[in-house]
């Protein structure tokens, strides 16, 4: 009577099934599981004649897309077109020309910063990288949809939610180069520590909206992750907390198809935001290149915590376009055609499309971001190259908040093993 | 007569930690009770007894079974400036909350830059010779000591159980605060209106001349008896007690040794990789010269800590201790 995992049967993954293959696992948990293959099977045939294609053209898969998951929240196709949603379009129905613009140039932005960052690893100016290229619009819809006095809680590819909230894009680069494991005052932008072990972070984001909710507050907090992350204990029981305290979080998950090398389908049976439904909540999956889909989504999920109706699960669908990190080697297990194809779902691409299709942006207006971002490459480049190595007694700072009689031995110990060398050079 | 009942009372380990938390929880509003079974049933071991009858569920929260989720979501609330304190319900089942403490709690001052702070208390209820089942008579405060970033203490009586508590909650630091379960009943004078010493100061609970004990928490009392029955056949021990265990108060150690020039270290943890390692590592460095004998160490065996008809001849025990002495005075 078990119900065997249609996972198990798939046909291996190629261009472009991902989206229907999850999909057809959700629908068919009872169907004949050859059923699901031919499904997959003929979306993938689909994909690929999509990744054909260059971006700019209007392929008629993009429709295909969108109706091929009516649970997927869009707002603008992949070719830049507007789709409506009576659920989500009040979200972002005050949105200005100006502010189209403004989330263009914040993932544009963005995109250059982290470009510029994985040069400077190659550089050796950086230990490590963990790019976010391709899901730039996962996280400027969702850094741009928080309010000021809303906390966010990321994970370590964070970069475009720090843009958003006003974070230093050199304060990130501390830790990659080596001279911090962290080194920003998570309070100053209400933008948590980046966070390394993965899922950890969820359970501090609850324990904080349980804390907003005890102080009667009306702000909500927002807690990162991937898909690899939600195979973490850490992530089960921060629902589970989340869900029994009502707390006033939002669980934000960029699915990007890959836990490093391996695939969401090693993570789990069915639809991520699906989970949430075994918690109490309610789970929704939105287009995670759609900047515009993201943003009425989040809003609503954080305008949810704020009027105490409890937390919620968005699932961002996006793709992981670059390595996991530079240390990662991407063709060791992934096909280039699936990333052909994800690239046709281009996020910057996609507002762009639109922007010009609905005259929100002249030419001018492309060029003048052109060159701010070539600027903020060049001061990126040059406030890490400055970046002065920590003094050697920096190690024991802030150990301890109260102090610890061991570190203070330790380190008066190191000084004196320090100062002999000194000494011996002075002399 | 009122008055001198409440500046004084005799109290039982647990209801003098009772009595702290009562009056943290009184004395500041951010200060919360976390944990498995602390509200109604005030704990499996009656520690938060009617905490949250007088302060409320917001304050003293029941928390779904989950350790790891305890940890966390403390985490959580010290970031948005709650003091919590939360009680793990036994020894053996800290480790779901493990990676919480040692990857995120401890560090996350220091990743900081010392901008943020994470006052949590974690209660934990540890060791043996209670006839517990699997998982319930464990000390793993070692496991908390080898970690920067944490501070490990354990209190030996009612007295510094009520003021240890109170200090601990005061730390802007992490706390792993261990009871020792067995001593939970015994009683002693608890003066609420003393002036308690530093919280990670040792204290001499006898004083010697022969042959220095040092321990902490549930064997404290054991070494006072090994000193009593010592002394019945002419020896003189000094015993201290250390109360902190991260940071050690190692200087009173080295005062004792020097007077002493012998150190045995009792505790119910495993000796390998022990305390009592590292203490008998420091002292060796610090008395060379004073040392007449090295230092020898009173503990768990390198097993899993046995079932419970076996725990007598697991932990340490009079005849052990004594052994130990008379080794040390052999040399």
């Amino acid at each position: 009577m078990t119900v065997e995992s249609t996972a198990a049967r798939k046909p291996r993954r190629s261009a472009g099934s991902k989206t229907g293959t999850t999909r057809t696992t959700a629908q068919s948990a009872d169907a004949p599981a050859a059923d699901a293959s031919a499904t997959a099977a003929k979306r993938t045939t689909t994909k690929r004649a999509a990744a054909v294609k260059k971006p700019a053209a209007k392929p008629a898969t993009e429709t295909v897309t969108a109706g091929a998951d009516p649970d997927l929240v869009q707002l603008l196709t992949p070719a830049g077109e507007r789709v409506k949603n009576a659920a989500y379009d009040p979200y972002v129905a005050a949105l200005t020309p100006e502010d189209l613009r403004g989330l263009y140039r914040d993932m544009v932005l963005t995109r250059r910063f982290d470009a510029e960052a994985t040069a400077l690893q190659r550089q050796g100016e950086l230990g490590l990288w963990a790019s976010l290229l391709g899901q730039e619009a996962a996280q400027i819809g969702s850094g741009r949809a928080t309010r000021p006095d809303d906390y966010v809680f990321p994970t370590y590819r964070e970069h475009g939610v720090a843009w958003c909230r006003d974070v230093d894009p050199t304060n990130l680069l501390g830790m990659f180069r080596g001279v911090n494991n962290g080194g920003w005052d998570p309070n100053s932008n209400n933008f948590h520590l980046y966070t390394i072990v993965i899922g950890s972070q969820t359970l501090h984001a609850t324990g904080y909206a349980m804390g907003v909710a005890k102080d009667g507050a009306d702000s909500a907090v927002i807690a990162y992750f991937g898909d690899g992350a939600s195979s973490q204990g850490d992530v089960a029981e921060s629902f589970t907390f989340a869900s029994v305290y009502n707390a006033p979080v939002v669980f934000f998950c960029q699915n990007n198809q890959w836990a490093i090398s391996e695939p969401t389908e090693r993570q789990t049976r069915v639809p991520l935001y699906q989970r949430a439904q075994g918690y109490g909540f309610p789970g929704v999956r939105v287009d995670g290149n759609d900047v515009l889909a993201v943003l009425a989504v989040t809003k609503w999920a954080l305008e949810r915590a704020r009027s105490g109706e409890g937390p919620t699960l968005v699932e961002a669908f996006t793709y992981r376009m670059g390595d996991h990190t530079t240390s990662d080697d991407a063709s060791r297990y992934r096909h280039d055609d699936e990333r052909v194809a994800w690239e046709a779902k281009d996020p910057i691409a996609r507002l762009r499309a639109y922007l010009e299709s609905s005259n929100h942006a002249e030419e001018g207006f492309f060029a003048e971001l052109e060159a701010e971002s070539e600027s903020l490459g060049r001061r990126v480049r040059e406030a890490v190259r400055a970046m002065p190595d920590p003094d050697p007694l920096a190690m024991f700072e802030h150990t301890y908040a109260d102090g610890h009689a061991l570190v203070d031995e330790e380190r008066a110990q190191f000084a004196a093993y320090q100062a002999s060398f000194t000494d011996v050079e002075g002399a | 007569m009122t008055m001198a009942a409440e500046t004084s009372k005799n109290l039982a380990l647990a209801k003098a930690i009772n009595e702290s938390l009562r009056k943290a929880l009184e004395s500041d509003p951010k200060v919360l009770i976390m944990g498995e079974d602390v509200g109604k049933l005030g704990g499996v071991f009656r520690v938060t007894d009617g905490l949250q009858k007088d302060f409320g569920e917001e304050r003293v929260i029941d928390t779904p079974l989950a350790e790891s989720g305890i940890v966390g979501t403390a985490i959580g609330l010290a970031l948005r400036g709650y003091r919590p304190v939360v009680e793990i319900q036994f020894d053996g089942f800290v480790f779901p909350a493990y990676d919480q403490i040692v990857t995120q709690l401890a560090k996350m001052h220091a990743r900081a830059l010392g901008k943020i702070k994470l006052p949590i208390v974690i209660r934990i209820p540890y060791g043996g010779g209670i006839g517990a089942v699997e998982h319930h008579s464990e000390s793993p405060e070692a496991l908390f000591a080898h970690v920067a970033g944490l501070k490990v203490v354990s209190p030996s009586n009612a007295s510094d159980a009520y003021w240890m508590m109170q200090q601990a909650i005061q730390s802007d630091d992490p706390v792993i605060f261990f009871e020792p379960k067995r001593r939970y009943w015994d009683k002693a004078e608890v003066n609420f209106e003393a002036i308690p010493g530093p919280l990670h100061k040792a204290r001499v609970v006898r004083e010697g001349t022969d042959l220095t004990l040092a321990a902490y928490g549930p064997m404290v009392k054991l070494c006072l008896e090994v000193a009593g029955v010592a002394a019945e056949e002419g020896r003189s021990l000094e015993v201290l007690d250390l109360r902190s265990v991260s940071p050690l108060d190692f200087d009173s150690v080295q005062t004792s040794v020097e007077k002493t020039r012998r150190l045995v270290v009792v505790h119910e943890a495993p000796v390998f990789f022990g305390s009592g390692a590292e203490i008998a590592a420091r002292i060796t460095e610090r008395c060379f010269y004073h040392l007449e004998a090295p230092v020898l160490r009173v503990g768990g065996y390198h097993a899993p800590y046995p079932p419970a008809r076996l725990e007598e001849e697991y932990l340490p025990s009079l005849d052990r201790v004594l052994d130990a002495v008379d080794r040390s005075l052999a040399y």
